[in-house]
């Protein structure tokens, strides 16, 4: 290091000084996406505190800072999953079994507005959003036709749906009850975070507590039911889209990470049972290095958090394993196919990060919802990553970069200092610390200050966008546009109306009744929803019952 | 005589969660000067026409990504006029993710101007005190004849 260190000087000197004399630089000072000061050249001395066997090691070990498997793609590509869905459960499984047909991996649903909210498609409230953002679903009748011809042992399905997500879930056991696949064998992801919701994505339906014990009886339920099914998806992404930096986006879903695992062993839940059962979801934005940093850090820190916190013994408890999905904030309306290449590095830096699946966005999203055409781009771009960059056949290549090492060292120590505060809002508990952050408007807060000034660099031209605040053109929109069948509204409604009155709506009552006792006397509330689920009660019946019993929650107004 | 300050609401209607254009738009006319009273998450039509009543607004920005704009946006204006407000007096806008098809359909139901992603803040800001001052002035003629 000494001589790194003269040859360091003398290189200032000689070398650097005098070209500065003749040519200056672009900008004062370079910064991340995320603020973070970048110098000029990092070289060895940036990264001389860091241990290579002690903080990167190899993959597949401790602290798993260069990917959770030995062999990484080499063994298995990324699972190639795009989140889709739209009106019926009819148009879903066409545009789901294209998808699969051009290669897609997994299926990853997006459902529409009052699905998500937990309410039927003929209530007031959902006049004009059925089918509109994602598929309708209302009874367990949508998911029979949305998995007709989907085999539940040969792909696995995330569902993004989190107040619900306990409905959900009981749905899609039963269908696999019904296509005859064992509980122990079905695979995929419900989302099932609620505390992100009350931080960025603004799902709200019940209170705080009572959305973390729902998740918790889920957690309890499925580790003796479905122990192949990832019961969460602890997410960054809309943490990142509200607008957060890449080191909010990180520090506040590992803390939220820390407050389930913590309610859990509350519950007294092994946490070596439930670990391997935990998933993560991050964005990827435009700042590619900053990314990668991003993507690494978060496996080294979930790893000493769960190994040392938590105490889990069992090295498969250590594994942050995750989905990336491309930023859709970063996407602009104006000369649309640049998104196309946005999209490529952002995937690239998923990539290169270990993701272990990915959902790439379509370059027509700041419109509307994908059209076919524009989604197999975003498919494609995954596949041309896959077979066609090589990046894929070496495991985390980037390692051992200087900048590379320092950064990910730097969003560590960044992020480490929103856990301790947010750790001492709590008193020493995490889960405690993140409520408090919720009730005091911290975590909100945080965010839109990140999101203001964000805007404000664009608007004062100092961040560019390309094709938005420079290099603009005059241009007419050409790209062909997706539309949601209007009818989808009245034909949803009618089957709605038909189940409700073939169904038995005695067992259905019984259900509820049930549901309602168990989520009074504090039960678990999964056994009494599969019940419920399998009468053909509605989503927004059952969700119903809970909103008696909890109340719902109103979002306090935080500019 | 001091000068009224413009006063906008900006509202979220529906169940659509996505606030972050709202907030920072909000922000920013308030920065600008504007007077800003934002409605907070998932209003109904009823509830962001009655805050337009009520807070005797000039302009009601209204932000929507959930593709329910073509319902959502015409209850609006159909209920302030039910509240007693006069929609033609304020000046009504649109933004978020509005398909280029939506925007003249849009505009035939009273809807003066739609703002997509990318849209300049200060090309906002320019429209609204623009606008709002016609409006005033073709109001100030109207009760002149």
């Amino acid at each position: 290091m000494m001589g790194i260190d003269k040859k360091r000087q003398e290189w200032e000197e000689k070398c650097l000084k005098p070209w500065l004399k003749i040519a200056k630089e672009r900008e004062e000072k370079f910064e991340t996406l995320s603020g973070i000061e970048v110098k000029r050249v990092y070289d060895p001395l940036d990264i001389q505190h860091i241990d290579y066997t002690k903080d990167i090691g190899y993959p597949g070990e401790f602290p798993f800072t260069r990917g959770v498997y030995p062999t990484m793609y080499r063994g298995r590509l990324w699972t190639m999953r795009q989140f889709s869905g739209f009106g019926t459960a009819e148009d879903t499984n066409v545009r789901w079994k294209m998808l699969l047909a051009e290669g897609e991996t997994g299926l990853s649903t997006a459902f529409d507005f009052p699905t998500l909210m937990g309410i039927d498609s003929d209530d007031p409230l959902a006049d004009g959003e059925v089918g509109k953002v994602g598929v309708a679903v209302d009874t367990l009748k949508d998911f029979e036709i949305l998995f007709e011809g989907i085999p539940l042992d040969k792909i696995s399905t995330s569902f993004t749906i989190n107040p619900p997500a306990a409905i959900i879930l009981a749905m899609y056991v039963i269908i696999g009850d019904m296509q005859g696949v064992a509980r122990e064998q079905i695979r995929g992801t419900i989302q099932n975070d609620m505390l992100k919701e009350f931080h960025a994505q603004n799902t709200l339906v019940l209170p705080p507590e009572p959305s973390v014990k729902i998740i918790i009886d889920i957690f309890e339920w499925g580790i003796e039911n479905v122990p192949k099914f990832n019961l969460i998806s602890i997410s960054g992404y809309h943490i990142r889209e509200a607008g957060s930096t890449a080191v909010q986006e990180l520090a506040f879903t590992i803390a939220d990470g820390m407050a389930y695992v913590e309610a859990a062993i509350e519950r007294g839940i092994d946490v070596d049972r439930l670990a391997p059962q935990l998933s993560f979801f991050f964005n990827s934005h435009n700042d590619f290095f900053e990314e990668i940093a991003k993507f690494r850090a978060a496996r080294r820190m979930w790893a000493k958090i769960m190994r040392d916190e938590y105490g889990a013994k069992n090295p498969r408890s250590w594994w942050l394993k995750f989905h990336t999905q491309t930023a859709g904030c970063s996407l602009t309306a104006q000369q649309p196919l640049n998104n196309i290449v946005r999209t490529t590095v952002q995937a690239l830096a998923a990539v290169l990060g270990g993701t272990q699946s990915l959902h790439t966005n379509s370059f027509d999203e700041a419109w509307a919802l994908p059209s076919e055409e524009a989604v197999r781009v975003a498919l494609r771009t995954q596949q041309i990553l896959a077979h066609e960059s090589g990046v894929a056949n070496t495991i985390d290549p980037l390692a051992g970069s200087y900048y590379v090492e320092w950064l990910t060292d730097k969003m560590e120590k960044l992020a480490w200092k929103y856990i301790e505060q947010i750790r001492k809002m709590g008193e020493g508990s995490m889960l405690r610390g993140v409520l408090k952050g919720i009730e005091n408007g911290f975590f909100v807060k945080e965010i839109s200050n990140a999101a203001a000034r964000y805007q404000k660099e664009i608007e004062e031209g100092k961040r560019i966008i390309v094709g938005v605040n420079k290099f603009t053109i005059e241009e007419e929109l050409k790209i062909p546009i997706l539309k949601v069948d209007p009818e989808v509204q009245r034909r949803q409604i009618e089957r709605l109306r038909r189940i409700k009155a073939e169904r038995d709506n005695k067992s259905v009552k019984d259900a509820l009744d049930w549901l309602r006792s168990a989520a009074e006397n504090d039960e678990n509330v999964m056994p009494p929803i599969l019940e419920a689920v399998k009468c053909y009660a509605t989503v927004g019946e059952i969700m119903g019952v809970l909103k008696k019993v909890y109340g719902t929650y109103k979002k306090p107004i935080i500019i | 005589m001091t000068i009224k300050k413009i006063r906008v609401l900006v509202a979220k209607v529906g169940l659509d969660g996505h606030d972050r254009g709202a907030k920072v738009l909000a922000r920013f006319l308030r920065d600008a000067g504007f007077e800003v009273i934002y409605t907070g998450l998932h209003r109904t039509p009823q509830e962001v026409a009655m805050a337009a009543v009520d807070e005797d607004v000039d302009v009601v920005g209204i932000s929507l990504h959930s593709g329910a704009h073509l319902t959502l946006v015409p209850k609006v204006i159909k209920y302030i006029e039910e509240f007693g407000g006069n929609p033609s007096e304020m000046l009504i806008l649109v933004g978020g993710i509005i398909p280029t098809d939506d925007i003249p359909k849009l505009k035939s139901q009273g809807v003066d101007e739609v703002f997509i992603p990318g849209t300049p803040i200060d090309e906002i800001i320019e429209y609204i005190k623009t606008n709002v001052a016609k409006k005033k002035q073709l109001l100030k003629e109207k009760v002149d004849q």
